[in-house]
């Protein structure tokens, strides 16, 4: 017989603390250099551009929780600003029915990775021409107007809390509901985790990975149409440098590449760090060349510090 | 027929609760040629455990995973209550009807917690406070069967150790949550378990047996199969040979039923070649604590035996690592046995994947000498009858057994002395099997010197000295004379006491 075990209360993971933990040491050094940051406007200011990054951010979580990489995302959302700058606003149905159109595609090209067991890498890769493309012969040269009550609902002011803050707190949460919490985003995590027990006990992994992509399309679209109503006119290059931005908030957030372990919450602080991040280094009046190799190294940083946190978990 | 009748004698002899439950009949399943099941039939009663006793491949795992629908049969039907499930069921059928299935491999989802991954496997669990239910059917479960554990079930289960995810997927496979379990089946459930953990298991098999439910036990412990199973069933080469009633039963007499005694006919060249071995000897101490020592004499062939897994192939790569070690002055080539995964590059010709190891012969210089390989490729090509393609051909264009001429030509045609070869027969034919034991017979005879790690007993007979494993240690040490077939199945399931 064996004496009365230890009961084993894990402390509460060290890895979900860690994308609050970056979010702090890049705010707190930020509100010292320029205190504003910390007003209503400032927030706003900030803020605002977060929001279609937030989004493009948790498509990137739909799908890497699906076990695949989207590589396609940045031009994706270039192309939604596209339809949105031109089809939406000169004939709404149909530019609402080729966002549509869109997101079934998406969802599709899921299904097709799983049906076919090709590397979604390579399939997202393709299609990021494909969507480029498309958007080029949508809008060859940078302009278009964006539907006036896109750029009413991203200037809208709501009172005390900035209104980004509350969109953003607003996706976190339903995002989290919604795949952590709902009995439906369990069985499509677990698709992640373990697709052939999954496919044992029943469940379609086509289909969860076809409603995965599809949850990436929807976000993808809310992105596109969000950085348009920021910017009000469009461009088919507009977004490219997303779908790197997405993957490195994903991460940034405590998610993993393969197995399925997401956390949106830590997945939307991700991505508002990393907008913060380059604000941060346009603070510290970096020339702005130097300032995307600097971002890196702050990636790079947060990372390191993450692996080292998972390497003394696993001595214990 | 017979037997079918045999075992319905048996059941009644059995006495006790002599209920049927459910039956395989005629189950048939084949990969490709190879024919897994062979009209595989069994009658399971409720409230009985029934172990299933058999070497490497006489279909356990199959038969188990028609059993439980992961898998369609090719032919045949499963019977419950009256009902013909023609070549087995979905496994929404099986979970319908109770059957549910402990996979040697897990099958829980690392990235969930224990709560979530009830989900997984009861689709039914949803709504409002599908959470707590969850959570308190299968921590309920878990105290019945491992009482005094220590999991929550918000736990994740990649953060848990192996011994306590096993236990959470033999917990989970126990529960029910609106059907009622009536069969488990437990592929190899003790292999991550602690001796504590274990014990709790068993004595929980044998409660749940006395409420009814019907215990399936894969295990190569046969103590345990002694101490928990009601009867015994033994299968070999896809079939069901004979089933054991547990009571006053012998390890002896499993072993012996387990076994198929066909005397091994021992190769005369290996009787002649035995003085032939110069006085060397290559020596290694392998394992965390160099604990095993395997010695063998230059221009041997030295066998592997014993169960699969049983770190035969860890040893070798162990072998191999300390053969390419700085200092260490060996040439060694390796055959792979899982050709897919790590023999044959697939997007190579032919001769390219024959060439590699020859590349990394010491008198290979920097440059490629495309003469001296061709003409490399052209005499071992001929000498071991690769047929069906082109030497500049795609590598897949060649049938398996091919592929694995090709592998052997590479290690066999490169300078090495040393050739460890990883269960490389696996899926070739006989007529392939002897060309290539000829050429090591051969080969062996030049004077070169091979590791040979087989789960195929009868290439033992081709071994100057047989290596048993079991749980990564060797328990046996076999000359060729001592290797029968019933000397090996005794050393494969000696059990190692810590």
């Amino acid at each position: 017989m064996r004496s009365i075990p230890i009961p084993l209360r894990r402390p509460r993971d060290l890895r979900s603390v860690l994308p609050f933990a970056s979010l702090v040491a890049i705010l707190v050094p930020m509100a010292i250099i320029q205190p504003n940051t910390l007003s209503y406007f400032g927030g706003v200011m900030l803020l605002n551009l977060g929001v279609p990054i937030v989004f493009a951010t948790l498509a990137q979580l739909a799908v890497i929780t699906a076990n695949e990489l989207d590589l396609s995302i940045g031009s994706f959302v270039s192309l939604v600003a596209c339809i949105g700058a031109t089809l939406l606003q000169r004939s709404p149905w149909l530019g609402v029915l080729a966002l549509a159109g869109c997101v079934v595609l998406y969802a599709l090209v899921g299904a097709l990775i799983e049906y076919r067991r090709i590397s979604s890498v390579v399939v997202t890769l393709g299609l990021s021409f494909v969507w480029n493309g498309m958007a080029v012969l949508l809008l060859p040269a940078p302009g278009g107007k964006s539907p006036d009550w896109l750029a009413a609902l991203m200037g809208f002011q709501s009172p005390i809390i900035p209104a980004p803050l509350l969109w953003t707190a607003a996706i976190a949460l339903c995002m989290h509901l919604f795949l952590m919490r709902s009995s439906r985003g369990v069985a499509l995590r677990g698709v992640g985790g373990n697709a052939a027990a999954m496919r044992r006990f029943g469940w379609s992994v086509i289909r969860a990975k076809a409603v995965l992509f599809g949850c990436a399309g929807v976000f993808g679209v809310c992105s596109g149409l969000t950085l348009l109503g920021l910017t009000t006119s469009a461009d088919a290059n507009i977004a490219l440098r997303y779908t790197l931005l997405s993957v490195a908030g994903v991460i940034l957030g405590g998610g993993e590449f393969v197995g399925g372990r997401v956390s949106p919450i830590g997945a939307v602080l991700g991505a508002i760090t990393l907008t913060l991040a380059s604000s941060f280094l346009s603070f510290l009046q970096i020339a702005p060349q130097w300032q995307i190799g600097l971002q890196g190294a702050i990636l790079i940083a947060v990372l390191s510090l993450r692996l080292l946190v998972r390497m003394k978990e696993q001595r214990k | 027929m017979t037997h079918r009748d045999s075992i319905a004698i048996e059941a009644l002899q059995l006495g006790r609760q002599a209920e049927p439950l459910i039956a395989v009949r005629d189950i048939d399943v084949s990969f490709g040629l190879v024919r897994a099941l062979k009209h595989a039939n069994f009658q399971f009663m409720r409230g009985e455990c029934v172990a299933i006793a058999g070497h490497n491949g006489a279909g356990k795992s199959t038969l188990m995973s028609v059993l439980s629908g992961a898998r369609r049969s090719n032919a045949g039907w499963i019977e419950h209550d009256g009902i013909r499930h023609e070549r087995g069921y979905s496994a929404d059928v099986a979970r319908g009807l109770g059957v549910r299935c402990v996979f040697q491999e897990l099958s829980l989802c690392p990235n969930l917690t224990i709560e979530e991954n009830m989900r997984a496997m009861h689709p039914q669990l949803k709504g409002l406070g599908w959470r707590k239910r969850a959570r308190r059917i299968i921590e309920a479960q878990l105290d019945a069967i491992f009482p005094g554990h220590t999991l929550c079930g918000t736990d994740v289960v990649g953060d848990l150790s192996l011994t306590q995810q096993q236990m959470v997927e033999i917990a989970r496979a126990f529960s029910s949550v609106d059907s009622p379990v009536k069969v488990v089946i437990l592929d190899e459930p003790t292999s991550s378990l602690d001796k504590y953990t274990a014990e709790q298991l068993l004595a929980f098999v044998r409660k749940a047996a006395s409420s009814g439910i019907t215990s399936i036990l894969i295990t190569h412990m046969l103590g345990e199969m002694l101490r928990c199973a009601d009867r015994i069933m033994v299968m070999r080469d896809g079939s069901v040979v004979s089933t054991l009633n547990a009571q006053g039963l012998t390890r002896d007499a499993i072993i012996r039923a387990m076994g198929q005694f066909v005397e091994g006919n021992p190769t005369p060249e290996r009787e002649r070649r035995a003085a032939a071995h110069s006085g060397e000897v290559y020596r290694w101490s392998l394992g965390p604590k160099q604990q095993t020592t395997l010695e063998v004499p230059r221009g041997s062939i030295v066998g592997l035996a014993g169960l699969a897994g049983q770190g035969q192939t860890d040893a070798l790569n162990e072998i191999y690592a300390k053969a390419r070690h700085g200092g260490s002055r060996q040439r060694v080539a390796y055959v792979a046995g899982d050709r897919r995964a790590d023999g044959v590059f697939p997007d190579w010709t032919i001769a390219q994947n024959f060439d590699i190891r020859s590349l990394f012969d010491r008198a290979c210089g920097s440059w490629i000498d495309m003469r001296r390989l061709q003409a490399l490729f052209d005499a071992w090509a001929k000498k071991l009858d690769i047929r069906g393609a082109a030497g500049n051909a795609n590598i897949l264009a060649l049938s398996g057994g091919n592929q694995q001429k090709v592998l052997f030509g590479r290690a066999l045609a490169s300078d090495a002395e040393l050739v460890l070869m990883d269960d490389p027969m696996r899926g070739v034919d006989i007529g392939t099997k002897l060309e290539i034991y000829r050429l090591l017979l051969d080969e062996a005879a030049k004077g070169r010197t091979f590791v040979w790690y087989t789960t195929e007993n009868d290439e033992l007979a081709y071994c100057d000295k047989t290596y048993v494993f079991r749980s990564g240690r060797v328990t046996q040490v076999l000359s060729a004379t001592e290797c029968t077939e019933e000397a090996l199945l005794a050393a494969s399931f000696e059990e190692v006491t810590e």
